[in-house]
């Protein structure tokens, strides 16, 4: 099958891989540049444990044609804990946000996508920015609690 | 099948292609488009898309809000020239899907998708074709029509009030069990063109006759609504699936029509 070469910014460093013709950015994530973070749940737009930053905005990996982010910024919880974990990241852990673990990557970028445009939101309006996300361990309310308590503490600036 | 992607710069060469290529389908954000090749649907072997930066232009002209085909559902709820859209536009998907799903792409997503759609119907809006031609998006949604490839969608910007309610059993993201768009313009006090649009009860959203019958000519008072109701499921085509039954969605229509037409008294 025919591969053509892409350039796109991956957590602030350029980087370059091949793509398939139809392959989505998740498969090009894991596979091709080997960041493990964002999660294959579904692969049908439904759980959002792929979920991903392009320029910013929160995007479904699995969802996502790879080559559509050429010349673009693609952000995932790689990028997120800079030599220590970031406020965000912390704030899960003190609230108990994650149990297994599945949905805490896609989790945490929804919620960055949130306080990045928002630094201190409204209870609702953490619910809506997560309502693409689903969990099926924690029942969300620790989750809710996590990224409020994130605002609180100076929402997404990077720890250390 | 091998699968073929080819990319255009621009929406023209891209409409050639189209046009030339009968079994290629397009892809705008690829929320379905992307679904289907994950699941490697034969149906979607030749895929066609444009990265023409035209096509994400918002504009308003003469009243006419203009929106090209690859503005997305998070485009519009960050402009104010589409502010009378935005209580659309923010329950299509959950954030993620918002970034990506386009206003031209919500034409052909089959039911019970549609939502926007069902909303520019109710407002009267048209598609521009790549071929040149407008029509009305009205046309577009009907059976059998010919395989179109829209570049633009103009909204009249509306002189009342777009009423809109999307009915889901999973709040705040759910798919539609339905949905409902609807637009009175009054003269004189009594409503005159009312079109109503109901998505999720037929294979695409589709108007209320009825409803709009008893509604055109009178004040939406309490009788008024209560016959708009009644006559509210007329011609429809409900389905079966996972979300609700089509005997339920019948059932359940003409009540969150006479709220969505009370809210608006
Ligand atoms: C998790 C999830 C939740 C969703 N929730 C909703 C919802 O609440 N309401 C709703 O209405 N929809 C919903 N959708 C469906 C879909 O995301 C939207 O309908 C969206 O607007 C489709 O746009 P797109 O650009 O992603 O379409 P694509 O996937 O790119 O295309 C969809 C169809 O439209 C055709 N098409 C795209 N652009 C054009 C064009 N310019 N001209 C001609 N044909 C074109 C494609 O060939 C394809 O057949 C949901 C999808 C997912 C995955
Ligand atoms: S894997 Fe992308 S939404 Fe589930
Ligand atoms: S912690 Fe297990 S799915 Fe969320």
């Amino acid at each position: 099958m025919a591969r053509r070469p892409i350039e796109f910014r991956h957590n602030g460093e350029e980087k370059a891989a091949f793509v398939a013709d139809g392959q989505n950015l998740l498969d090009v994530l894991r596979r091709g540049i080997g960041d493990l973070t964002p999660k294959y749940g579904c692969g049908q737009g439904t759980c959002g444990a792929c979920t991903v930053l392009i320029d910013g905005l929160p995007h479904l990996s699995c969802l996502t044609l790879a080559e559509s982010v050429a010349g673009r910024s693609v952000d995932t919880v790689a990028g997120l804990a800079n030599g220590s974990l970031s406020p965000l990241q912390e704030a899960f852990m003190d609230n108990f946000a994650a149990q297994c673990g599945y949905c805490t990557d896609g989790m945490l970028m929804a919620a960055e996508a949130l306080l990045r445009a928002n630094p201190r939101p409204s209870r609702t309006e953490v619910v809506e920015a997560i309502s693409g996300n689903l969990c099926r361990c924690t029942g969300y309310e620790a989750i809710i609690n996590a990224v409020l308590a994130a605002a609180e503490r100076g929402g997404v600036r990077r720890a250390g | 099948m091998p699968l073929t992607v080819e990319t255009f710069a621009t929406f023209a060469e891209a409409g050639r292609a189209f046009a030339s290529a009968r079994d290629a389908r397009f892809m705008g954000g690829g929320t379905l488009v992307m679904r289907a090749l994950n699941e490697a649907d034969p149906a979607f072997a030749h895929i066609i898309r444009t990265t023409d930066p035209a096509l994400r232009a918002i504009r308003v002209a003469g009243g006419v809000l203009e929106l090209g085909a690859h503005v997305t559902m998070a485009m519009l709820l960050a402009n104010r020239d589409a502010a009378f859209l935005a209580p659309v536009a923010r329950v299509i998907g959950g954030p993620q899907v918002r970034s990506a799903a386009t206003v031209a792409g919500n034409l052909f997503a089959a039911r019970p998708y549609g939502d926007f759609a069902g909303a520019l119907m109710a407002l009267g809006a048209t598609a521009e074709t790549a071929d040149g031609r407008r029509m009305p998006v009205e046309e577009l949604m009907r059976p059998g029509v010919a395989r179109t490839l829209v570049g633009a969608i103009h909204v009249p910007v509306p002189q009342e009030r777009l009423l809109f309610a999307k009915v889901s059993r999973v709040k705040p993201k759910g798919v539609s069990v339905l949905s409902i768009a609807a637009l009175l313009p009054k003269r004189g006090g009594r409503i005159e063109g009312a079109r109503v649009v109901f998505c999720g009860m037929g294979p695409h959203p589709m108007r209320a006759a009825g409803a709009e019958r008893a509604l055109n000519g009178a004040t939406l008072d309490a009788a008024t609504i209560a016959r708009a109701a009644a006559a509210a499921t007329e011609g429809l085509e409900p389905a079966d699936d996972a979300l609700a039954s089509a005997w339920y969605r019948r059932e359940v229509a003409s009540v969150h029509l006479a709220r969505v037409l009370k809210e608006a008294r």
